[in-house]
């Protein structure tokens, strides 16, 4: 510590340079915060993902309706704790630019398996006694300005009433929180019975199931055995992990994660290039000084960690400052798509992966002139300046 | 004049004759501005590629016909006697019998190559007409599908993104059994992202009876379309939408095409930032490494223009070779590089290629010679401004 303030004074007689190689390293920072954030509104379904959940689909696609009927069959199913259903209702409010997912599901079961959407119990009591009530996330509430109480009319293209109209009115009971930040708040979901009697009352089919499991471990027995309960029949299914699917679901929107990577490494190998060059030249530029150093006793293993500290304090400097200005942009602002991204935030494990970064890069862009100045003798040293 | 540009000359070419001498800060600026060039060519070309395949192939005179209030064929529906109807609308072009096609749209999981997890891959059911209709379309391998039978082409895009659908393949959907009997190609366009068969044997396999999703009708003229549209959407007996394909397709890219160009310009932007502090620092090095060599021009006689001039052009120069290696090293590594996306509107995936345009390299160029401007003005002004006698005495 003792030594701060000679490498404060050290940043101090550059301040230009100084300033430009701390602002350099802070743009890279503030990038790789929103390039994290970024990166966990793709993958965070899979992450946050319920180890005991498993979902049933079609197996020729998800699209491809399921018959109600397998919801008692796949209850039958030895280690099967809970069967829920859902239906995508794929409607439209106001305007088709205002896309989020609509979900029809068997309400009591629905929550007692994603027990991560957290309703108030009064608000749980108004939604079940509501025929036509619906629970919406916090992201699409705020995004609408949506309250409790209110009524959406939606336009539904796949579903319509027996006269032919497709226009659904529902009441908002309940706006629901995640129970992580990860948690996707976007959904709108609402009674299945709606659905069925809005349609006629025979609706009969399901998009897909999703069941609990009493012991995660034996997912793929469990699996098999659901599959092999409808094989060779007109709807044959296919039962996956709920981390499955979602992550077959992050790969078909493409790998996020690889060109997120490639972006941070370009920025990286740009931001050291930039920050390496300073340090050389401001190394090279007071060789003079590092002589005198060393002439008045600094061995040269202090030489080399005063050049070391004083590309660490650069680096940290800038780091810190970008990190804080990320999560307060990222925090402050929020999605720039305007709530088209189901979460935004700054994960806590990306902040301190920052945090290990900013160090990193310090060291690497100080090593080769810190390895230079602890090579220098002191008769060249001060014959050069 | 004549003088003011000779003195320009000298200044610029002495300048440029010693960057040799600050090789390593003059290397870092120029690397600076070809990472950030780098970056913003590859996030661009994956949007400019995902735009020519989506929009490439619409042509004005085709009109998509779906049932009012969806916007894709995945949520549309049309009964056989609405699609005989429009066929026979006013407008659309006739051949042996009107070139309209009625479709089917579902998708099919089919495991994508490089991950090897399910995708959803586009499966259309089409009538002869739609060959007509896409007059692009042309068997690549093998033959077309005989209609009838459960046979299907797959488009060339889709068979390379996607794992098992090779010429002679069986596959297994649902209760049937399909074989892979050709691969098409339609000059980069959505459809080869694509597997087609006859409709007619699609419909039962879906169990969707006699409902299709979507007529493609080939029109007179680009001009028939008005003609064409207020025939069908004043017909009591019809409930449908009338769309271009052009202006159906650009629609469905739009949001995606938005959000990798907002994505690319913001990233480059930032990354730019950092890149012109590493030229405005290189600059201020080379403009006080050289104070003596501009104060000596200075009192010959010298006037502070060419010295301003003489600073920016180095940094130009640096900017431009930066850019220039940046946009070259993207144009020969992602220039046609495969890959695939979700087309949320369809939901269904499209295969595409990472495409580098001209114009993208002329942005590109563009934005390292801003770069370069940016990171030359602040150095020139100084040493423009640099005071004669104690810049001297300085040293």
């Amino acid at each position: 510590m003792k030594y701060f303030p000679l490498l404060w004074s050290n940043l101090k007689r550059k301040k230009a340079r100084s300033i430009l190689t701390v602002a350099a390293v802070t743009i890279a920072f503030i990038l790789f915060g929103y390039l994290a954030a970024i990166r966990m509104a793709f993958s965070g379904g899979v992450e946050v993902s319920g180890a005991d959940r498993l979902l049933t689909i079609h197996k020729v696609a998800i699209i491809q309706p399921l018959p109600i009927s397998y919801k008692d069959r796949i209850a039958t199913v030895e280690g099967v704790e809970r069967v829920t259903h859902m239906n995508w209702f794929g409607g439209v409010y106001q305007d088709p630019k205002n896309f989020f997912a609509q979900m029809a599901v068997d309400s009591e079961s629905f929550l007692d398996l994603y027990p991560e959407y957290i309703l108030k119990p009064e608000e749980k009591k108004a939604w079940m006694a509501d025929r036509a009530g619906a629970i919406v996330g916090r992201v699409t509430a705020d995004r609408f300005g949506w309250k409790v109480g209110d009524k959406i009319p939606i336009q539904a293209v796949a579903y319509r009433h027996p006269d032919g109209t497709d226009l659904w009115d529902f009441n908002i009971s309940a706006i629901y929180e995640g129970a992580k930040k990860a948690t996707d708040t976007s959904g709108f979901y609402f009674h299945y019975d709606y659905l069925d009697e809005g349609t006629g009352g025979d609706l009969g089919f399901v998009g897909w199931y999703g069941l609990r499991i009493a012991d995660p471990s034996r997912a793929k027995e469990i699996s098999e055995r659901i599959d092999a309960l409808f094989a060779n029949s007109p709807a044959e299914t296919k039962t996956q992990t709920e981390k499955a699917l979602a992550q077959s679901f992050a790969n078909q929107i493409g790998s996020i994660g690889r060109i997120v990577t490639f972006i941070l490494a370009a920025v990286f190998f740009t931001i050291l290039l930039v920050a390496g060059n300073t340090m050389a030249q401001s190394v090279r530029e007071r060789t003079g000084e590092l002589g005198v150093l060393k002439t008045l006793g600094f061995s040269h293993g202090q030489v080399l960690g005063l050049v070391l500290a004083e590309s660490c304090l650069l680096s940290v400097l800038g780091g810190a400052l970008g990190l804080a200005i990320a999560w307060g942009l990222i925090t402050g602002l929020g999605d720039p798509t305007k709530g088209q991204l189901p979460v935004f935030f700054f994960p806590g494990r990306d902040v301190a992966l920052g945090a290990a970064l900013t160090l990193a890069l310090g060291l690497v862009t100080g090593t080769l002139p810190a390895v230079q100045a602890m090579r220098l003798r002191i008769v060249d040293a001060l014959r050069r300046a | 004049m004549f003088q003011w540009l000779s003195q320009v000359a000298a200044v610029t070419a002495l300048n440029l004759r010693t960057i040799g001498q600050r090789r390593g800060a003059s290397a870092a600026a120029a690397f600076g501005v070809m990472g950030v060039v780098a970056v913003f060519v590859a996030v661009l070309s994956m949007a400019e590629g995902f735009l020519k395949t989506m929009t490439s192939s619409a042509s004005p005179d085709t009109a998509v016909v779906l049932r009012a209030g969806s916007d894709s064929e995945m949520m549309s529906g049309i009964q056989r006697e609405e699609t005989r109807i429009i066929a026979e609308a006013p407008g659309v072009l006739r051949g042996q019998g009107p070139v309209a096609s009625s479709e089917l749209y579902v998708v099919v999981d089919v495991p994508k190559r490089s991950t090897g997890t399910d995708a959803n891959v586009p499966l259309r059911g089409v009538q002869p007409a739609a060959f007509q209709v896409r007059d692009e379309v042309r068997i690549l391998q093998g033959r077309n599908f005989q209609p009838g039978r459960n046979e299907v082409i797959v488009g060339k895009a889709a068979a390379a993104e996607f794992a098992g659908l090779d010429l002679g393949s069986r596959l297994r959907w649902g209760e049937s059994e399909w074989t892979v009997v050709g691969i098409f190609e339609a000059g980069g366009a959505l459809s080869e992202s694509e597997i087609w068969c006859d409709v007619g044997v699609l419909q039962p396999a879906y169990r969707r009876g006699s409902t299709f999703q979507s007529v493609y009708a080939k029109l007179e003229s680009p001009e028939a379309f008005n003609q064409f549209k207020d025939a069908l959407t004043t017909d009591p007996r019809l409930d449908v939408k009338v769309v271009r394909e052009t202006d159906y397709y650009a629609e469905q890219s739009q949001l995606l095409y938005g959000i990798i160009t907002g994505l690319g310009f913001g990233i480059a932007f930032l990354m730019g930032l950092g890149a012109v502090f590493g030229a405005l620092n290189t600059m201020y090095t080379a403009v006080s490494a050289r104070t003596r060599e501009i104060a000596t021009l200075r009192a010959l006689g010298f006037q502070s223009g060419p010295v301003v001039v003489s600073v920016l052009a180095e940094s130009l120069l640096l900017a431009l070779i930066g850019g220039a290696v940046g946009a070259a090293a993207a144009y020969f590594t992602l220039n046609g590089y495969q890959a695939a996306t979700m087309n949320w509107a369809s939901f269904s995936q499209v295969a595409f290629s990472f495409a580098v345009t001209p114009r993208l390299l002329v942005e590109a160029l563009v934005f390292s010679l801003l770069m370069g401007l940016v990171g030359g003005l602040f150095p020139a002004i100084r040493a423009a401004r640099l005071p004669v006698a104690t810049a001297l005495r300085e040293l």
